[in-house]
């Protein structure tokens, strides 16, 4: 039986590994090395590294850090951050990351999912969008690096699926890094409306969170600070279910 | 020697990696000419059909491929990809493959939303007796990612099958010829077992 994944994204600023409140107030966690070591001792579903700079900073991905990401895992693993053309993500492919995230580039060039997938196959791409919510409840797609909001989310997404892409990430950035759950009813709409998995991120705090976000029909829960942080005051502490708890979320 | 086959398409830097991992000797070889007789091959892949059958014949690796595989019997292990270029068509592309295998390449289709194309995560596998699953069993894991599977003429050939809406062929042996469908250098430790095994066949 298929189970459904369970994936800690970590987000990459310079050579580090930071988290978020809301995509502010980032808190270095650690060596990103360190954490692959025993990601692969507890045998993840799958990582997602994102660097959140890049794309903010013009700035191409950092090869070398992510050729020694590759050279450790022994999952799958999607990396995001700073793309905008398809020789970089032929690079980094060869390097031994499977998945590509696209988030910027996407909104800047709407040709560019479809080039994309063409060339490496639609399982190779991955859709990241970034969700607000404004003060009336209603969603949009926000871009950080652009400074825009993007206000049709579900004929967006029905435009990446026609292109070929092969997941959508979302986050809710109004969930970010505040423990109190999914979007459960975001991500039921989002994932009703979808021909293809939807990764959903922002806002786990417990095993009951992912359980739940998998009922709401997503293929893949993710989640930051569950996986770096423990305890009520947040300690560093790198943590993945364990084979029970995996067990009763898929159940 | 594991040669790793780099024509253009494909993780060819994960499979070093396990294989490194694991202390098995091998090499990523991006030109034909540098396989040698007497090693074992990897054929990956990540793309689309058509463009890898068409890197193979642009880059000559397929009259030589042809020779180290049908002649000399070298064993070969496909991947992914790599697996279903080993048939004779897919339905993903107009080309015809390398047609070491009776078999085609169909694309799933479900009535079920729920069922997601393409098939992506971790599933058990259901294998047979087989060289390459020494110490596999139907609790191993393998990570699957794939919106196309083989579907075999002779199912004598089948070694391994998984279930995802209906039972589809996850792995094929005939004779020196291997195709898995699934991950093996992205399944932890039971990508590990499976490519030891082949290093031993």
């Amino acid at each position: 039986m298929l189970r459904p994944r369970v994936i800690p994204v970590l987000l990459l600023k310079n050579t580090g590994l930071v988290k978020s409140v809301k995509f502010k107030n980032h808190r270095y966690v650690g060596d990103p090395i360190n954490a692959i070591k025993i990601f692969n001792d507890k045998e993840v579903d799958e990582l997602i590294f994102l660097d959140i700079d890049a794309s903010k900073n013009n700035t191409p991905p950092n090869f070398e850090l992510i050729s020694q990401i590759a050279s450790e895992c022994f999952m799958p693993v999607c990396y995001g951050g700073g793309i905008t053309k398809l020789d970089q993500i032929e690079k980094i492919l060869k390097l031994g990351i499977e998945k590509i995230a696209i988030n910027t580039q996407n909104l800047k060039d709407s040709n560019f999912i479809k080039k994309a997938s063409n060339l490496f196959g639609s399982s190779t791409i991955v859709v990241s969008i970034d969700i607000n919510k404004n003060f009336l409840g209603n969603y949009s797609i926000y871009s950080h690096s652009l400074k825009k909001n993007y206000k049709n989310i579900f004929d967006f997404i029905k435009k990446i699926e026609d292109d070929g892409a092969g997941e959508i990430l979302i986050n809710s950035i109004y969930n970010d890094g505040i423990m109190k759950g999914y979007d459960f009813s975001l991500v039921k709409k989002i994932s009703m409306n979808s021909k293809i998995p939807v990764i959903a991120c922002g806002g786990a705090s417990s095993i009951q969170d992912f359980r739940d976000v998998i009922k709401s029909n997503a293929s893949a829960a993710a989640a930051g600070s569950f996986f770096v942080f423990h305890g009520p005051h947040k300690a560093v502490l790198i943590s993945y279910p364990n084979e029970e708890e995996l067990n009763y979320i898929c159940s | 020697m594991i040669q790793i086959i780099d024509y253009g398409l494909g993780n060819t830097g994960s499979i070093y990696n396990m294989l490194k991992k694991i202390g098995v000797k091998s090499e990523i070889v991006d030109n034909p000419l540098k396989l040698n007789d007497g090693s074992k091959y990897i054929l990956p892949g990540v793309g689309s059909f058509d463009n890898g059958i068409k890197l193979l014949k642009n880059n000559n690796w397929i009259e030589k491929l042809n020779e180290l595989i049908i002649l000399k019997k070298n064993p070969i292990l496909g991947i992914c990809l790599g697996m279903q270029l080993m048939t004779k068509s897919s339905e993903e592309g107009i080309k015809p493959g390398l047609s070491w295998i009776d078999a085609k390449v169909i694309k799933f289709s479900f009535k079920d939303n729920n069922l997601k194309i393409p098939h992506m995560g971790w599933n058990n596998i259901n294998p047979k007796k087989s060289k390459l699953f020494y110490e596999l069993n139907n609790q191993s894991r393998f990570y699957h990612v794939h919106s196309f599977y083989v579907s075999l003429s002779d199912h004598s050939f089948e070694i391994a099958s998984t279930n995802y809406g209906k039972e589809f062929t996850s792995a094929f042996n005939k004779e020196n010829i291997y195709g898995v469908q699934f991950h093996p250098e992205k399944s932890h430790k039971h990508g590990m077992q499976l490519l030891s095994n082949f290093s031993k066949i």
